[in-house]
């Protein structure tokens, strides 16, 4: 015959309204294969996976002391979730966190080099949240005005602000503010965050924030101005917004939450400012923020399950010589199967000689 | 019997989700013969016709070519079948010749002989009377041009059988005939020839026979000189409809919106408009009508306060009395100057609404701001959904299912709802009924009388010169940005606004276009 007949292997088809159920056990499973090819890549450094699994859960949470290290990892982590957040539902690329943790932790410490020796320990720590938050917010603030004005692309400003804050604090810790060996001095105890259940209580605020971030997102007017702008500018502009002022604002107010982070790592875990203060968290939160599709009680698990890996693996690698970096590969694995999971929620695979699905109800 | 088609779907069944957007079509082709595939907005014509053209992989059935069975799994396949499709947007490169459009993509060629190429495109227009330059850049060229390029283009590669998808929805009347002629040639020509479209009057002209699809389903053949436009629409609706928009006349219209010499530029600084200068009155719908682009969209953003005006007046002059300036205003402060203007744009899910958020999330767009209080106030818009919800009989899942997931018709309705409930003293609408079926066009046409009959400036930028003659008081035409004229919609012929579309007024005899 002069025509052959084939029809492809397969092709794909879009669901539309997939059970709940159905789709949670997909992002489940999907989870489940992430963990399966990690333990591939634990059986590469010589080690049994399931063994190497349990060691890195009991790492994480197998007494009082890793489960403090635990919470404290994740804090920032969640803290600067949350801050990104708005600006991420307005498809306004930040990724500038690290800049704005660095430029709040800062501030924090201008604060306590200028009144420590003045104030009691409550007066101080207030004034270094201030500081802090308008440290983070101005940082913010600045890469938000110049897309507001001049539509400048956010993602490289706000990257390139990171280097710049990160190089300040570089020169002050080796030069005018540098105490011994390249150090900056400790804070002194009134400047440090008190202690609630054993962990500073930055967790606390944090929570609290999630709780905030969740209600300002959802009701009120600035929380729905941020949703319109990130689905369409063209209908923000129609409704009477103010595009650019809300883009300033919402970058501020990103901006001021990362700097609140800031302080807290500053005054609560490290104790001190160093130029790697912000350690990273800047970018891994986009991860959180991303994974918990900008749900704020979401980046509460998220943060902790990436908390658990790190904590984890850093135990791992003491006691079964497994490297640390074997989290960031779990780590890649959980983002690469949890965010490619969406793909079969929302498609199907229809191979060749397969039965159609029925068509059901008709859209 | 199967020998004699061209191309036969026997059963065919394409999928989209829960969607079936052809169920069971069987269909065939004849050469010699043009057919016209006819069915509303979302009837899955264009699905159907992409199985053809290698875009789609039906999901059940068989395709024949001269009774053969065949797989077209890519467009090439489908012109090694000789079938070419002209889709509704044209797949042309804008920085290429038209000679360079044409040679694109073939790979049977050894080496690039342009020579070779314009010799055989000039047969190929002298046979059919096409009028190509295989010089001119596509960027140069006007949409008839294009379209005329996209045929000769697939004719160049030996298709004989031709799918055109809505051909005339970018036309003037005058390039419609044009293309018709040629259409006619080529069926002389032995060609099998698919129009697919929805304008009953152009079917009557053009086609031997007429396959009607409805919701996806194959209702039947029909021979076009057995039939007429009103049983045709009843197949294609599935019950009887009355084909006429009614045209009430408003006692005293009175001068709502002036607009005197507005100039405008684009991002880009290419005048966009050019001293545009018309009256709009409470009681009466302008109609605005003028070729895809020469200045509709700008026009209604202007006085919206959406588009910078580089010189020229919008007055608005409330019932009340006084007038108010509009041009400088940002769209808040149109608002809050207690202009109640609404605006139907023509890119609803972009502009009009938001896509991601359920009807009440939209039905705030417009009251979001109200009050000092920094929360949301839900209760009235969801109200305000609940009735745009019966009154216009939206189908939905629920009030705050994501409108973006809403068929076209019930996108336009929350639309067009929304903007109606704020009881408007000027309505602006684009390209209101583009892609609605019969029956929510009508829908829309009645609201807009209704709302004229309510002492409201009807604005309606409208494509469809029937329905702009049918249902508006006077048009007003534009062509590149200027008025070429305003006509009194009740006497005004077709053939006339199709002339002022191409054409200023003194210009046209000027340069005899």
């Amino acid at each position: 015959m002069e025509h052959k007949v084939k029809t492809p292997l397969f092709h794909l088809a879009k669901r539309t309204g997939i059970a709940p159920s159905w789709a949670w056990l997909i992002r489940l499973s999907s989870i489940l294969v992430a963990l399966v090819i990690g333990s591939l890549a634990i059986a590469i450094t010589g080690n049994q996976p399931i063994p190497a699994y349990r060691t890195l859960l009991e790492g994480a949470l197998g007494n009082e002391a890793f489960r403090r290290q635990t919470v404290k990892m994740a804090v920032p982590l969640l803290g600067c979730a949350l801050a990104i957040a708005p600006c991420f539902k307005m498809r306004f690329w930040n990724i500038g966190a690290e800049g704005q943790i660095t430029a709040g932790a800062l501030a924090a410490t201008l604060m306590v080099r200028l009144f420590a020796a003045k104030l009691s320990a409550l007066p101080l720590l207030l004034l270094m949240a201030i500081a802090a938050i308008l440290g983070g917010g101005l940082w913010g603030l600045i890469p938000g005005f110049f897309k507001a004005k001049w539509n400048t692309n956010e993602t490289l400003f706000t990257l390139m602000m990171n280097y710049i804050i990160i190089g300040v604090v570089a020169w002050l810790q080796a030069g005018p503010w540098e105490a011994r060996q390249g150090r900056m001095a400790q804070f002194p105890a009134n400047a440090c965050l008190p202690k609630v259940l054993g962990v500073h209580c930055g967790w606390i605020i944090v929570l609290v924030l999630a709780v905030l971030i969740h209600v300002y997102m959802k009701y009120t007017k600035h929380g729905y101005e941020i949703s319109v702008i990130g689905d369409s500018m063209r209908t923000a502009q129609y409704a009477g917004m103010n595009v650019g002022r809300i883009m300033m604002r919402t970058m501020f107010l990103s901006g001021a939450i990362s700097g609140l982070v800031g302080f807290i790592v500053a005054s609560g875990a490290n104790n001190t400012l160093a130029k790697d203060i912000a350690g990273g968290v800047g970018f891994t939160s986009i991860t959180v923020a991303w994974l918990s599709q900008l749900n704020a009680f979401a980046m509460i698990l998220i943060s902790l399950m990436l908390a658990i890996l790190t904590k984890g693996a850093s135990t791992l690698q003491t006691q079964m010589g497994v490297p640390a970096a074997i989290s960031d590969i779990i780590t890649g694995l959980l983002l690469f199967c949890m965010l490619g999971c969406e793909f079969f929620i929302n498609f199907r695979i229809v191979f060749r000689g397969s039965r159609p699905e029925k068509g059901g109800k008709q859209g | 019997m199967s020998e004699e088609f061209a191309i036969e779907l026997k059963h065919l069944t394409k999928r989209f989700g829960a969607i079936t957007a052809n169920d069971d079509v069987s269909l065939g082709l004849r050469r010699g013969e043009i057919l016209a595939l006819l069915g509303e907005n979302g009837s899955g014509k264009t699905t159907l016709m992409n199985m053809l053209a290698g875009i789609y992989q039906p999901d059940g059935g068989e395709i024949y070519a001269d009774g053969h069975p065949i797989s077209i799994r890519s467009p090439r396949d489908a012109y090694a079948h000789k079938i070419g499709m002209i889709h509704q947007h044209y797949k042309l490169v804008n920085v290429f010749s038209a000679a360079e459009n044409i040679v694109l993509g073939l790979s049977d060629e050894k080496k690039l002989d342009l020579k070779q190429t314009n010799a055989r495109v000039a047969e190929i227009c002298a046979r059919y009377g096409f009028d190509v330059d295989p010089k001119k850049k596509v960027y140069d060229m006007s949409v008839s041009e294009k379209q005329t390029l996209e045929i000769v283009k697939i004719l160049y590669r030996g298709a004989d059988i031709l799918i055109l998808d809505e051909p005339t929805a970018v036309l003037t009347p005058q390039e419609t005939t044009k293309l018709f002629a040629i259409l006619r040639n080529m069926r002389r020509d032995n060609k099998a020839i698919v129009i697919i479209t929805h304008k009953l009057n152009e079917v009557m002209e053009i086609s031997d026979k007429v396959a009607v699809l409805r919701k996806g389903k194959y209702i039947g053949t029909v021979n076009t000189a057995e039939t007429d436009a009103q049983k045709l629409t009843d197949m294609m609706v599935g019950h009887s409809v009355t084909l006429n928009i009614d045209r009430p006349i408003f006692d005293a219209p009175v001068d709502r919106l002036r607009v005197k010499g507005l100039t405008c530029y684009d991002a880009e600084h290419v005048k966009k408009l050019d001293r545009v200068t018309f009256t709009a009155r409470g009681g009466e719908i302008l109609g605005i009508a003028g070729i895809a682009g020469s200045g509709q969209k700008e026009l209604l953003e202007c006085v919206a306060g959406l588009c910078p005006v580089a010189e020229g007046s919008i007055e608005y002059d409330p019932p009340e009395g006084g007038s108010v300036e509009l041009v400088g205003l940002t769209p808040m402060q149109i608002r809050r100057h207690g202009v109640a203007l609404a605006f139907v744009p023509e890119d609803r899910l972009g502009m009009g609404l938001v896509g991601s958020m359920g009807m009440t999330g939209n039905m705030m767009l417009r009251s979001w701001k109200r009050g000092k209080n920094p929360f949301v106030n839900r209760r009235q818009p969801k109200a305000l959904a609940e009735k745009v919800l019966t009154d216009l009989e939206v189908v939905t899942p629920g009030i705050d299912f994501p409108v973006r997931r809403l068929s076209g018709g019930n996108v336009q309705k929350v639309l067009v709802g929304r903007e109606i409930a704020s009881s408007p003293n000027v309505l602006m609408s684009a390209y209101a009924v583009r892609g609605l079926d019969i029956n929510t066009s009508y829908t829309i046409y009645n609201l807009m009388t209704e709302q004229k009959m309510k002492g409201c400036a009807v604005v309606f930028v409208g494509e469809d010169l029937d329905v702009l003659l049918e249902l508006c008081d006077r048009i007003l035409v534009l062509c590149g940005g200027r008025v070429s004229g305003v006509v009194d919609a009740r006497t005004a012929t077709k053939e006339e606004i199709g002339l002022m579309m191409t054409s200023h007024g003194e210009e046209a005899e000027a340069h005899g276009a």
